[in-house]
Parts: structure tokens; sequence; C-alpha cells
């Protein structure tokens, strides 16, 4: 898209009047290929918005069929789209919303077998996902890939969301070397529709910044939002230097 | 003076036309003169305004018939 359409310059007036966008900030914004593994809870914030935001290219990975106790929090989806895999109606969701989006759907879970073929073909990557296997499987990968990945959890009231860019920053496993004991899975434990809300609004403000180059990022913080009390903490992450993570180069 | 390129933004509200004044502007190399005609109004008060905090160079704003003509000199780097 080197030219706007009359159409497309109204559709982004908003993003393209802020100086940190820009016309030249919109343009990137239009052609971006971006990865987001999870079209549920995180997801459906993540999703919404960077379609709205018109990123030109969006991959979706998830093999999960919509539930009805998904509908609680995962918002794309509608309720006579039950049964319907998600990534369809993620698909669905976003062409009604902005037909500019390329969307390319993958019908089935990440693992250690098709992670790098599929996270290869992204400029940036959003971590949606609901367990801690598939959130040390995105970040080895990405970590050594150089991915960049925009990371969040959230359990009940609470989330975190940071920034990982692997040349020169900490990763997850820098955070949480190994699975913390007693984990609870999302899909076993509660979790506040609007904490998905969010965690997963920040992952979409952070990707957006990320792409256009905006700086001052979440790249080597952690911010941790606590809904019942309604405070965020922020924590400084620092590389550890014995990190389990898959790159020898980060060693 | 020489003018590069001339857009006419009458009929354009506000922040269409400024956004489309910063497209014509992108396309244009440093210093070069755009002509922009604005309505009366919403669009003369901001727009210009608007151009100047981007940091090119407002040369001229006279009435022309039921509109505003402008010259931007384009400066800014950040469109």
């Amino acid at each position: 898209m080197s030219e706007f359409s009359n159409e497309q310059i109204e559709r982004y007036s908003r993003n393209m009047v802020l100086n940190e966008i820009g016309i030249t900030g919109q343009r990137k914004i239009n052609k971006v290929k971006v990865l987001v593994i999870g079209a549920g809870g995180l997801g459906s914030p993540v999703l919404m918005y960077l379609a709205a935001a018109g990123v030109g290219d969006i991959g979706i990975i998830d093999g999960d069929k919509i539930e009805l106790s998904n509908l609680q929090r995962q918002t794309i989806h509608a309720t006579e789209n039950i049964g319907m895999s998600k990534v369809q109606s993620a698909k669905k969701f976003i062409k009604r919303l902005n037909t500019d989006v390329k969307v390319t759907t993958y019908e089935y879970f990440l693992n250690k077998d098709n992670s790098q073929e599929i996270i290869s073909k992204y400029d940036l990557i959003i971590d949606g996902v609901d367990n801690f296997q598939s959130r040390y499987l995105v970040n080895d990968t990405c970590v050594y890939l150089k991915k960049p990945l925009v990371e969040a959890g959230i359990i009940g009231f609470v989330g975190m969301v940071t920034l990982i860019l692997s040349d020169d920053g900490p990763c997850y496993r820098c955070l949480y070397p190994e699975i913390p004991d007693r984990a609870p899975t999302c899909s076993k434990a509660g979790v506040l529709g609007a904490t998905a809300g969010i965690i997963g609004s920040i992952q979409a403000s952070e990707a957006i910044k990320y792409i256009v180059g905006i700086e001052e990022n979440l790249n080597g913080r952690v911010i941790f939002w606590d809904g019942l009390t309604s405070t965020i903490h922020e924590v400084k992450l620092h590389r550890n230097k014995d990190c389990l993570s898959s790159s020898p180069k980060r060693k | 003076m020489k003018i590069s390129k001339t857009i006419d933004l009458t009929g354009e509200l506000c922040p269409i036309n400024f956004i489309k004044a910063k497209i014509a502007l992108e396309d244009l190399n440093k210093q070069e003169i755009l002509e922009i005609y604005l309505d009366d109004g919403m669009p003369i008060k901001n727009v210009p305004r608007s151009l100047e905090l981007d940091g090119h160079i407002v040369l001229l704003i006279e009435k022309a018939n039921e509109a505003y003509r402008v010259l931007v000199q384009r400066e800014g780097l950040n469109v």
C-alpha cells in the first residue's frame, strides 16, 4: 500500500495524525507481518486492535474450537459460532472489521516440529497461549530465530506483559527459568474477562509501538497488573547468564 | 516562488485535510513549496498551525474567493 485511498486515509486518520506514527508509521503498519499465537482471551483484543490499525498480514495459530465457556472473555467470537474453529471465527471477525488485512490461519497448535517454520515467516510474534509448555516453546523459538516477542499471561484478576527482543534483552526464561510449582493453567482456573482485555490491549499497544519504531517500550521491564487492588507494579528484568533458552549465542 | 504541487482541500474536514497535506508534503523534497486551498473556519484555523508543529514553514495565507490559499515550505522530517 504505497498510495493511500481516500477510504484508507479516513480509516487510519487517527493513527496518522499522531506525531509518533504519522504517514510513515502507518505505511509500516500496513506492510508488517504479525503472528498471533492463540485466538483466545489475549488474542481477542490483540487481533481486534491490530486488524483495526491495518496490520498488513496477520497469521493466527490455534487448534481449539469455540466453547460456550470461552465467550466470557474471548470477545471476538460469537455465540452462533460455538463449535467453529477459533482461527476461522477470528478470520471472520477481522474481515468484517477491515478488509485491508490479509489473514492466514493455522488450524492446529504450535509444536516443536512446526514452530520454527511458522514463526520464521513473521516480523513480530504475539504470545496469547494458556500454558507454560507452549510459552517456553514460543520464547525459545523466538530467541533462536531472533524474532521480537510480545509476551503476556493472565490468571484471575492479575496479568503480566513484557517485550522480548532476543538480540539485546532478557527473555521469558530469564524471568521464569522453569515452570513454577503448582502453576494452574488458564483453562482450569478462573479469569476475569476484563483482565484479558487489559493485558491484551497492552500487548497490541506494544506491538504497534515496536512496528513504528517507538523506542520506549517494555523490553527489559515487566508490568504486573493487579485488578483486585487496581495497581500496576513494574520490575526490571535482567538477562540471566545461565538462561536455559536454546540459543547458544545468548550464553 | 516556484510551486511544486497544488492540492485543493476545500470540502475536507479535520483531520483528513491535515493528513492529505502531510501526504502531499511527504512527496516533496526539502524546501519545495506546496500550495493548499482550505475552507474558512476550523480548517484555516487548524491546518497551517498543525503543519508548523510538524516543522514545516507556512509562507503565506491569503483569502482566495470563499476559501484560503496557503503556501507551505517542506521542512519537517516527521511526516
